[in-house]
């Protein structure tokens, strides 16, 4: 019993007959483009096209910069600047594809904290969102990757600073530093590798949406109420759906343009708002740049990792805990992680029973303070480490780590939530007039406008 | 069940096995071999060691010549540099381990044990780096691998601009999330003005 009940593909013809029986792939695309999706979704659903329409064009721009570059450390930086300015349109290409990693993680944050709001992480959709934070992350590794690729000095420190997270794994660490650089420091080994995985682990996220899209199509979107469609029958689910083409396909784009008006006007006229100009001066082993700073999308995670030092309590009693083991540098490379760590754990840390934050007065405000918490780390993880920034840091940082461990938790226990609609249908009669095939079969209808 | 099936069923769960078997092996040394291969070629290996020729250091000055693709800092310490870093107990640094390749584990980080060895020139020759003049390590921080900016921290050693690491003028680490002191790599004067990084393998 898989799935909503929907109407499935019929060949009709001779030719479609034929095909169906020995290849059935126009049924497959059928069923994945009429699925049945919850007709009250609000525009918070719009991120998963933006986000697969993002890794297209990610593919499509990189692909074509990857026939004019070279991952050589004596090339790589000149190549460029080829690129720029001697390739037919690839300054454009360029700058399409390094705001594009910018366009990726906006629409990747908002997607996580839709998820986050209206609960869709939950059962059972666990492993939607499981294969959902493992592409965020291959997200993340990948734009590192790539920016590692022009060879600037933020590449090069940006590289440095990174791999030495894993230096400090106790033990093994050096070990597997040397062994993902290839060498002792960031050095053409580095490069060359890096070059390979930028290259390749887009088609693994290609991949992963297949099975992402499978597992929400499996157990039905989400939507702002968190009530699940009706499956008793194809009747009842047809009163609380809507086929995904053409309804939801030409909403979702008239989103991804109004959202590409803006990317376009970024790209037309501020290319390298978002970047640094650090990266405009050819890598050198000899000195860092003086405020070294990753791009903005890694900054909540960075001052995660950032705010546990020596001087930490839980960081000086974890270290005398393990006898020395884990010191302040490792703990903020598990700190970092681990942030990630908890979200995957999401599904089984809250425990309300009811899924929608819409019915969770008490929810809602921890879940606001969340997205500001996630604001302020990302601005504090700008500021150096110095004065009175630490201590934003951890402050932001045990914020984080409370709210899926702790928060979470308890409110299900504590929290009364409201009672939610008891249909899709009944949500969406009340918010829309008959006209608009709203309020028919529910009686307390809103208003007729 | 009969006897002869009872066979059949042993023989066909030993070759299940030995299938199994040979096959977890077989992609165990063939992606061992592929893992491998990402550790550091030959060439990279063979630079172990460099002669970097220093006549040109003076007095407050620095260089950072590469060795095996790392910075290294070459400091030829001013006497206030030198006082400085002797005047510290070695009780109150937050890394008490001199860190130096040519001593044992257990040397101590005092500013003796973080210097150059003076280059021993023979009878009534003056070595042109004075006792505790000549400082070396590695120019990496040891938080997450930046390299610091000379000169500068609140001890006047160095600062490393990307997590807000103080090291002084031996190199140790001083305050900061850095864990330890500059490491010291195998360095000695071969001649007055020559210093080899690396032993010669
Ligand atoms: C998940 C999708 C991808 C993301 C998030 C991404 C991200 C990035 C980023 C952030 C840069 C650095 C831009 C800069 O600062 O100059 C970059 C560079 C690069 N990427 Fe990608 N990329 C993706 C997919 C691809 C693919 C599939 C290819 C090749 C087939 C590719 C090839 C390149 C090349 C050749 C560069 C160097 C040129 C340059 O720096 O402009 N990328 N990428
Ligand atoms: S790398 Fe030097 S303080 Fe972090």
């Amino acid at each position: 019993m898989a799935g909503i009940p929907h109407d499935h593909y019929e060949p009709s013809t001779g030719g479609e007959k034929w095909l169906h029986k020995r290849l059935p792939v126009v049924g497959l695309m059928y069923d994945t483009l009429m699925i049945p999706t919850p007709k009250n979704l609000n525009w918070m659903w719009i991120w998963g096209i933006v986000l697969v329409f993002t890794l297209v064009l990610q593919i499509a721009t990189g692909v074509i910069l990857a026939m004019h570059y070279v991952a050589d450390t004596e090339l790589a930086f000149s190549r460029i600047e080829h690129i720029m300015r001697n390739v037919n349109g690839g300054a454009m290409i360029r700058y399409v594809h390094m705001n594009g990693a910018s366009l990726f993680f906006v629409a990747v944050y908002a997607h996580i904290f839709r998820a986050l709001y209206y609960g869709s992480y939950k059962s059972p959709r666990e492993v939607t969102w499981i294969i959902g934070i493992l592409m965020f992350v291959l997200m993340m590794g990948t734009a590192f990757m790539g920016y590692v690729l022009p060879w600037g000095q933020m590449s090069f420190h940006g590289t440095a600073v990174i791999t030495g997270l894993f230096g400090a794994i106790p033990f093994v660490g050096e070990a597997i530093q040397t062994w993902l650089l290839g060498a002792g420091a960031v050095g053409q080994p580095a490069l060359n590798r890096f070059f390979a995985l930028h290259y390749m682990l887009p088609f693994v996220l290609l991949g992963l949406t297949i099975v992402h899209v499978w597992a929400f199509h499996t157990t039905g979107n989400n939507n702002p109420t968190g009530v699940e469609v009706r499956r008793t029958s194809k009747e009842e689910a047809e009163r609380d759906t809507l086929p995904f083409w053409p309804y939801f396909v030409i909403k979702d784009l008239l989103a991804l343009v109004v959202i590409l008006i803006v990317f376009t006007a970024i790209v037309g006229f501020m290319p390298n708002y978002l970047g640094h100009p650090d990266n405009y001066i050819p890598a050198t082993a000899a000195a860092t740049p003086a405020h070294i700073v990753p791009e903005w999308y890694f900054l909540p995670f960075y001052a995660i990792l950032r705010a546990f030092d020596d001087s930490v309590w839980i960081v000086i009693l974890t270290n005398w805990l393990t006898f020395g083991i884990i010191d302040g540098k490792f703990f903020g490379v598990l700190a970092m992680f681990g942030a990630i760590a908890v979200m995957a754990l999401a599904p089984w840390l809250d425990t309300s029973s009811v899924r929608s934050g819409r019915y969770r007065p008490m929810f809602k405000w921890w879940f606001w303070l969340l997205v500001v918490d996630f604001i302020i780390l990302m601005w504090v993880g700008a500021r150096p480490a110095e004065g009175i920034y630490p201590v934003i840091s951890l402050i932001g940082a045990t914020y984080w780590f409370a709210y899926f461990l702790v928060i979470l938790p308890l409110l299900g226990v504590i929290e009364k939530p409201l009672t939610p609609p008891a249909t899709i249908e009944e949500d969406f009669a009340a918010h829309y007039p008959k006209s608009t095939g709203g309020s028919s079969s529910a009686p307390a209808a809103a208003p007729a406008e | 069940m009969s006897h002869a099936d009872d066979l059949q069923g042993t023989r066909r769960d030993f070759i299940y096995y030995a299938t199994a078997g040979g096959g977890a092996i077989a992609a165990g040394v063939g992606g061992w071999g592929l893992i491998n291969s990402m550790n550091p070629s030959r060439d990279v290996l063979a630079l172990q060691s460099v002669r970097v020729d220093i006549s040109g250091l003076s007095e407050g000055m620095q260089i950072v010549p590469l060795w095996q693709g790392k910075p290294v800092f070459i400091r030829y310490r001013t006497p206030e540099e030198i006082e400085a870093a002797r005047s510290v107990d070695v009780a109150d640094l937050p890394d008490q381990s001199a860190g130096n390749d040519l001593l044992g584990d257990d040397a101590e980080a005092t500013d003796a044990n973080r210097t150059v060895a003076v280059f021993d020139g023979g009878e009534g020759v003056e070595p042109t780096f004075p006792e505790g003049a000549l400082y070396v390590s590695s120019g990496l921080c040891t938080h997450l691998g930046c390299v610091p900016v000379g000169e500068s921290g609140d001890f006047g050693g160095w600062f490393c601009p990307c997590h807000g690491s103080h090291y002084d003028t031996a190199g140790r680490i001083r305050k900061g999330p850095a864990p330890r002191n500059l490491p010291i790599p195998y360095a000695v004067l071969v001649e007055d003005t020559v210093l080899q990084l690396g032993e010669e393998a």
